[in-house]
Order: C-alpha cells, then sequence, then structure tokens
C-alpha cells in the first residue's frame, strides 16, 4: 500500500477542498443513496477490466462528446446521460480515472459546463487506489433512471472559445499552456514522418507560460500537491495572478481541463477558462499568432 | 490492403465479435498476456530511441533478427495502467513475429481501428498507430550493420 506523504484534504491550504476526496472518504461513502463514483479514463479497457465496486463509467469518446460535430453533448443528451447514470441534481458525483485524472477532471469540466457543480476527483484517481490493495470488480453496476430537468448548457463561464483567445492574447492576458516542453517549444520529437500532434504550426499561444500538467502531481503518489507547493509553481515562479482571469490549454482540452481544476478549485483562481480548441484547433488556424522560441 | 496471412485471420476472427463487451474483453484477455522484453534484449533504462513518441503508455519498441530472414519483436509497457498498450504488444508479436521486415512493412495503421474501433481518443490513436509505425521501422532496420 502506497502512503500518503501529504496531510489530509481538508489541511492542505486548498481554496475550496469540498471539491477533493480521498480513497478512504471513496471506500466509506460510495454506496451512499445521494453518492455517484463515476471512472472516466482515456484507455477504454481499463474500466472493463476492474473498477471500483458500485462505480460507473463514463466514457469520454462516447458519452461526452457529440458524434458528428468537434463539440460536446447538448443538453437532451446530457439530461440522457445522467438520468441513465441514475444521478439527480443533488447527486454528489465523484470522478476518477487514469492517466492521474486527466480524463476525470476533463469529465468533471463537461459536467460543469451543464451546472453540475456538486461533484468531486478522487485524489490519486485510479492507481492510487489500485496501489492501495482496495477492492476492484468487472461487475456493471445498474441503476434505475432518475430524473434531471434539461440544462442548458454554459460556454461562457468555464469554456472559451478561439476568437475570445485572440482577444485575450491582443490584451495581453494570462494564459498557460500545460503541454509538454516540446510541444511548447514547437520541437519535433519523432521518428521520420510522423505526425505533429494534429497541428500544421507548432509553438505555443503568445504570451503562454508553460507549465506541464503534470508538475501539480505527486508522481509517487498521483496525488494533487498541497497549496503551497502550487502557488509556488504557478504564482510564485510563473507569475500567473489569481487577480486576473487565466485560460488554460493543452492539445484537445483534456490536460488543460486537470489545470483548470487546480487552478480555479484548489488555488482559487475566480476566473479561469479551459480552451478546449486548444492547440489542435490554434495550430491549425489560419493567420493566428504563434511564438516559438 | 490485407495485413500478413497470421494478422488477417486475427482480425477477421475478431471482427466476428459484433458484441463490443466481449471484444473488450477478449481485448482484456491479450493484454493479460502481456510480457516484457527479456533482459538478453534490453535492460532498464530504456534506450529512448526505442520509446514509441507520442505513447502516454510509456511503450518501447525493439526489433531483433531472427532466422531464415525474419525478425523477432519486444515490447514494454512502463504505465501499468496501459492495457491497450499491452494488448497491441501481444496481438503484433503474436501475429508478426518471425516475419520479414518487408512483410511487417505491409501493416497499415488502419490496423488500430480494426482493432479497438473508431472511438478512441487522439491520443490513444496517436499512441497506439506509434507502435505500429515504431515496429515497421525498427523491422525495416534490424539488419543494419551497427
Amino acid at each position: 500500500m502506497t502512503s500518503s506523504p501529504y496531510p489530509a484534504i481538508a489541511e492542505r491550504g486548498y481554496a475550496h477542498p469540498e471539491f477533493l476526496v480521498s480513497t478512504d472518504w471513496v471506500a466509506e461513502h460510495k454506496d451512499d443513496a445521494n453518492v455517484r463514483i463515476l471512472e472516466s479514463n482515456e484507455d477504454p479497457l481499463l474500466y472493463p477490466s476492474g473498477h471500483i465496486p458500485g462505480a460507473f463509467e463514463v466514457d469520454w469518446t462516447r458519452d461526452l462528446n457529440d458524434p458528428i460535430r468537434r463539440d460536446y453533448l447538448d443538453r437532451s443528451a446530457f439530461q440522457a446521460l445522467v438520468e441513465r447514470l441514475g444521478i439527480t441534481p443533488n447527486t454528489r458525483v465523484i470522478f476518477y480515472g487514469d492517466k492521474n485524472n486527466w480524463w476525470a477532471t476533463y469529465s468533471l469540466w463537461v459536467f460543469r459546463l451543464f451546472g453540475h457543480t456538486n461533484a468531486a476527483i478522487m485524489d490519486g484517481g485510479r492507481i492510487k487506489w489500485v496501489n492501495e490493495g482496495r477492492p476492484m470488480t468487472k461487475e456493471i453496476p445498474s441503476s434505475a433512471p432518475s430524473s434531471y430537468p434539461v440544462v442548458e448548457r454554459d460556454d461562457q463561464t468555464e469554456r472559451v472559445m478561439r476568437d475570445e483567445v485572440l482577444n485575450h492574447v491582443r490584451a495581453n492576458g494570462q494564459l498557460v499552456d500545460v503541454r509538454s516542453p516540446q510541444e511548447f517549444t514547437g520541437e519535433r520529437m519523432h521518428m521520420p514522418d510522423y505526425p505533429n500532434e494534429g497541428a500544421l504550426r507548432g509553438g505555443h499561444i503568445p504570451g503562454a507560460k508553460s507549465v506541464p500538467w503534470a508538475r501539480a502531481i505527486d508522481p509517487e503518489t498521483g496525488e494533487f500537491l498541497p497549496a503551497d507547493r502550487l502557488k509556488a509553481i504557478y504564482q510564485e515562479e510563473q507569475g500567473l495572478s489569481p487577480d486576473r482571469e487565466v485560460i488554460a490549454y493543452c492539445r484537445i482540452g483534456e490536460r488543460s481541463s486537470h489545470t483548470w481544476f487546480v487552478l480555479k478549485h484548489l488555488l482559487g483562481f475566480p476566473q479561469v477558462r479551459n480552451y478546449d480548441g486548444s492547440w489542435t484547433e490554434w495550430g491549425n488556424s489560419v493567420g493566428v499568432p504563434i511564438e516559438r522560441p | 490492403m490485407p495485413y500478413p496471412a497470421r494478422l488477417q485471420e486475427f482480425v477477421d476472427n475478431l471482427a466476428l465479435f459484433a458484441d463490443q463487451a466481449e471484444r473488450v474483453q477478449v481485448l482484456i484477455s491479450f493484454a493479460e498476456k502481456f510480457q516484457p522484453v527479456s533482459a538478453e534484449v534490453a535492460t532498464k533504462p530504456y534506450l529512448e530511441s526505442h520509446r514509441v513518441p507520442g505513447c502516454e503508455s510509456e511503450a518501447f519498441v525493439w526489433v531483433t533478427p531472427s532466422e531464415g530472414g525474419g525478425v523477432s519483436l519486444h515490447f514494454d509497457v512502463l504505465n501499468p495502467q496501459g492495457i491497450s498498450a499491452m494488448a497491441m504488444a501481444v496481438i503484433l508479436k503474436e501475429n508478426l513475429d518471425g516475419l520479414s521486415p518487408t512483410e511487417i512493412g505491409t501493416v497499415t495503421e488502419d490496423l488500430v481501428y480494426d482493432v479497438f474501433g473508431r472511438t478512441l481518443s487522439m491520443g490513444k490513436n496517436m499512441g497506439l498507430m506509434g507502435m505500429v509505425r515504431m515496429t515497421k521501422y525498427l523491422a525495416a532496420h534490424a539488419n543494419d550493420t551497427p
């Protein structure tokens, strides 16, 4: 069992600790009637290979994306999804998953677009649960359908589109690029003929600070770092100010949802938005400014 | 273009699983058979030149010459959550081991779609296609003089 070197979540100095729960908390509350545990992974084989007993799966591609357009599900599809999962507006939804919760934070972010704020991330994600030797099952749970009202998706509060990002750049706004340093610089790090991140141009959005998403995580335990260490990275080292809006981006918006979660919930930045168009849009757009060192 | 015979037979058999859940369990069973590269071929820390670019599961590939002009494939997947990468490694090894670099060179990246379907994330697609590309690339150079 991997022990945590950090104090309890409530004692780590986070601005909104209620958005993070421990594996102990999940073990204790996973069967509560008003709690729903959801696993979101990049790897589609993980959930069926074993998951937390009682956990349902939310598949990013199948459940959260529009099947035709590059966009997220619409209000009726979201309603159908949460009702299938037995979720009501009062259900506390706990997300966890692979990749140190990349996809869990992505799913939480999409739920937030529909106003479901009663949600949290399981600190350490799937790998922490597994490493702690906690029970896993292949049994797929079932739920009686719930009732959830139709909610219009809000694309302004937590999400930002390309033209707004362009205005943000022109206004010298704060951006954080959470991709790898090699992606940030536009350096090609692949064998001949290997595709370059799905974009025609490499580099980064002008003015962006490079803070790879994984810096917010303890690589040994997968847990989020305490607030003082996060502040040291984002505020002291990179100079990001909570007094002005920050836009986070990566390649398609999944890694940046992780940093969105860190800045908004753990550090309490009031204005953080995720640019899900990210580099696959920006690096393919005609005429937008690009910076390369 | 059809794949080499053994791989084509595998793809055809997999296609018989119309139920996605059954297909997924078949792929998981392949992942459970995964064996990392032997110490005779490579030991950690592995050379970066064998790392599959863009693969978040941290897959590595080696291709060594074998008898009769064929090659042997070897893999490791450092991320214990990289089940799809492990399944792909087993599928490539079981169905391509012993073939010539020319035969392996005919395998297209469409293999990822034929095995996993078309609903993978962009990153997962890139990683798994990278395994196919890396295997072909190293196979083509397996008999180069060091």
